[in-house]
């Protein structure tokens, strides 16, 4: 079944935790990556790969540059989740 | 003075060894004739010729935070926690720049180790086979490369002067404080944060050292396993962690006021050109070492007291570095303390010199040289040779100015030999 909003939310929550160690609470749509949770560019690539196999959703590289913030990242799995 | 001939101190120290967190308990421990020597309880160890090893005493996710922790190979976290702590311990308050009293520009680090990021290299090939290609850590390249603890250390500090990995096996900890040494004798560096590290603790490294013959089976005895100039030596044990000082020009450190443990007086250097792996029998390449420290610093032979022993408990090492001693310095090896501490702490590899210097600048400082444990037949040949410090830790002359050495050898046929002296 499908997540919604909420769960992909509280999803990369629990994955940008345990990358940056920022607490969950702070990991809101508006969000971004790099500026605001510490994810720098190889933890990005973590972040999607946690991502891809928890939403069962492929990124491509291509992809993943376009996914600044939290929302954008959110919106692309709803999207694309299996 | 002219620059390239600058006096160097050492004004901070830190570790993290089989024996403790930091450096005053790895001190505590050595003194006190201590073994971090145990029993691998993996299941892995099950089917290894040797199921020993001397594990740092606090596990380094203990200290650093999560985020960090998990993009640093084990090597690079014992690097970084021994160098923070030598930071602080040398009175910087923050890194270079934020704390006015260092500029970055002028500061150095130099930290080895002598196998790099062996378990980060292991473990993500099992991840490629078992997990696939997708999985492999982005962090895998800098985490595995051998200058990584280096680079981590530089950054974490702020240097910007040069960092630097020398790798020459089991004396590259040693190599690294001689080169920073030299940094800042030629003026390329007012301080730099020099040292060795190493984690190599995993069932590859102890399966091919086990095959070389180089390592103890001693499994029965844990703790009696590492006993160096014992006539039941049979090669060493394995251990982990890292040794870290804060070496300064003098001038600087007086400038900001600091603590000064000791003077780090120069180094000597040679390469035996005899095997790859075994040492040349009679110690000509360390006697080359030993002369060479002699003819280009002025180190007083009259003033050594200590020398903390390469030593790992192997049949052929232990004798041939007391005959180079004896062939170098004469009747005033007399008056030299032996101490091998790995048999406490078990052999760093890479990480040994950074450990060892601290342990020689800490003797220096206090005064005491520590123990040789687990002597109970001492080699008639060591006999005959030196004074090895025997069962318990030994005072050394608490008046006037006293000096140490540190050796380190490596496979490859590097010697290479630290000396300290008092202030």
């Amino acid at each position: 079944m499908a997540a919604t909003q909420e769960e992909i939310v509280a999803g990369l929550a629990e994955i940008v935790n345990e990358i940056a160690g920022i607490p969950v609470e702070d990991v809101q749509l508006d969000k971004s990556f790099t500026d605001d949770l510490d994810v720098d560019s190889l933890s990005m690539v973590e972040v999607v790969v946690a991502a891809e196999e928890r939403f069962d959703v492929k990124i491509p590289d291509e992809d993943v540059k376009n996914l600044k913030t939290v929302g954008d990242a959110t919106d692309y799995i709803l999207k694309h989740q299996g | 003075m002219s620059s390239t001939n600058r006096t160097v101190v050492v004004t901070g120290i830190g570790a993290t060894t089989p024996l403790g967190g930091d450096a005053a308990s790895t001190w505590e421990g050595l003194v006190a004739g201590k073994s971090g020597v145990k029993p691998l309880e993996e299941d892995w160890a099950a089917d290894q010729a040797v199921r020993i090893a001397a594990r740092v005493a606090v596990e380094p996710t203990e200290v650093l935070p999560r985020p960090q922790a998990r993009r640093l190979d084990r090597s690079a976290q014992f690097a970084l926690i021994a160098a923070k702590e030598a930071w602080a311990d040398a009175g910087f308050e923050a890194k270079a720049g934020e704390d006015p009293t260092v500029d970055p520009d002028r500061l150095g680090a130099v930290i080895a180790s002598g196998i790099g990021g062996v378990t980060t290299l292991l473990d993500q090939y099992d991840v490629l086979k078992e997990k696939g290609v997708r999985r492999v850590s982005p962090h895998t390249v800098p985490m595995l490369m051998p200058n990584g603890p280096s680079a981590n250390v530089g950054l974490a500090v702020g240097a910007r002067a040069g960092v630097h990995t020398p790798v020459s096996a089991c004396a590259s900890g040693a190599e690294a404080i001689g080169y920073a040494i030299e940094m800042i004798r030629t003026g390329r560096a007012d301080v730099v944060v020099a040292g060795g590290t190493e984690a190599a603790i995993h069932p590859l490294p102890i399966a091919a050292f086990g095959n070389m013959m180089a390592m103890s089976k001693n499994n029965d005895d844990p703790q009696g396993a590492s006993r160096p100039y014992d006539v039941a030596r049979d090669g060493f044990v394995l251990g982990e962690g890292a040794g870290v000082v804060v070496l300064e020009s003098a001038e600087h450190a007086a400038k900001r006021g600091a603590r000064v443990y000791a003077e780090a007086v120069g180094q000597g250097i040679s390469a035996d050109a005899h095997d790859i792996v075994q040492p040349e029998p009679e110690g000509r390449g360390i006697s080359h070492a030993l002369q060479n420290l002699l003819d280009r610093t002025d180190l007083n032979p009259a003033e050594i007291v200590h020398v903390n022993a390469h030593a790992t408990s192997t049949p052929a090492g232990d004798i041939a570095e007391l005959k180079a001693l004896r062939k170098v310095f004469g009747d005033d090896t007399d008056h030299f303390a032996v101490s091998a501490t790995k048999s406490m702490t078990g052999h760093l590899l890479g990480g040994a010199g950074g450990v060892e210097s601290v342990a020689t600048v800490l003797a220096l400082y206090h005064r005491v040289a520590p123990p040789t444990i687990n002597v109970e037949n001492l080699d008639p040949e060591a006999e005959a040779n030196a004074d090895v410090v025997r069962g318990e830790a030994r005072k050394l002359p608490v008046e006037g100015r006293i000096a140490a050495l540190n050796d380190s050898f490596g496979f490859g046929g590097h010697n290479v030999v630290l000396a300290f002296r008092t202030v």
